[in-house]
């Protein structure tokens, strides 16, 4: 995608990234209300399995992808000065791409 | 040449008369902006509840606190608010609900299911 679509992009992938959250949330809180893990073993052979898991890091990369747009539209509202708006921006950047590292770390040592 | 933008401000806080509309998009922001800071608190919860048995018996403890409890209930509003407000804005997207009366009635929705969600939380979690 060109520079002009960049805003689209955005745009689209805030859409996508609710929607596959939502199903994802509804599926989860149906099965642990339901069906709550009494165990640790129970808890961490559910989250093992490997459709669950592979789920939950898309709902996980979903939460970051959706939260890096809505709160880069936030800041881009309020901060006006660019200095302080691209150092905000890359904070946030780095936190949420350390989340994302975080996750994949605790997925994978919970498949092995 | 730059002409001084002369037009009036007002933004008394305590006489401006919001319209529901505007209302819930501002809780959808704000929600928004807690459950952004709320993720590194729910990964470290995560990952404390598959590192080992004691961690998932740390986590299960924390979350039958009746502080936790509380503190769910009152996120499951804000939480069903955004959700609530972001379908209605996917309506908006597809041209549902975009007139001037029909989005206050959806706004209204929002407001109404945030509630009910509320009240179906709290009479399960308290």
């Amino acid at each position: 995608m060109n520079r002009r679509s960049y805003g689209l992009r955005a745009w689209i992938l805030q859409r996508l990234s609710a929607v596959y959250m939502t199903v994802y949330l509804l599926f989860f809180i149906l099965h642990v209300s339901t069906n709550p893990p009494q165990s640790y073993v129970a808890w961490h052979g559910w989250m093992a399995g490997p459709v669950i898991s592979l789920a939950t890091a898309l709902f996980f990369i979903a939460i970051l992808v959706h939260a890096w747009v809505g709160i880069r539209d936030v800041i881009m509202d309020y901060v006006k000065p660019p200095a302080l708006r691209f150092s905000l921006l890359s904070l946030i950047g780095m936190v949420l791409l350390i989340c994302g590292l975080w996750v994949l770390r605790i997925l994978i040592q919970v498949s092995q | 040449m730059i002409q001084k933008d002369r037009r009036p401000v007002f933004l008394d806080i305590t006489r401006i008369d919001l319209p529901i509309t505007a209302v819930i998009s501002i809780i959808h922001r704000s929600t928004g902006i807690l459950f952004f800071l709320l993720i590194p608190p729910l990964i470290y919860l995560f990952d404390l509840s598959l590192s080992s048995w004691q961690g998932f018996e740390a986590v299960s403890q924390l979350l039958d606190h009746w502080l936790a409890r509380s503190l769910l209930v009152l996120l499951s509003w804000g939480f069903a608010h955004h959700l609530l407000a972001g379908i209605r804005y996917l309506l908006i997207d597809v041209d549902i609900g975009v007139g001037l009366e029909s989005s206050r009635i959806t706004a209204w929705c929002v407001v109404g299911g945030g509630l009910i969600v509320l009240f179906a939380v709290a009479l399960t979690v308290l």
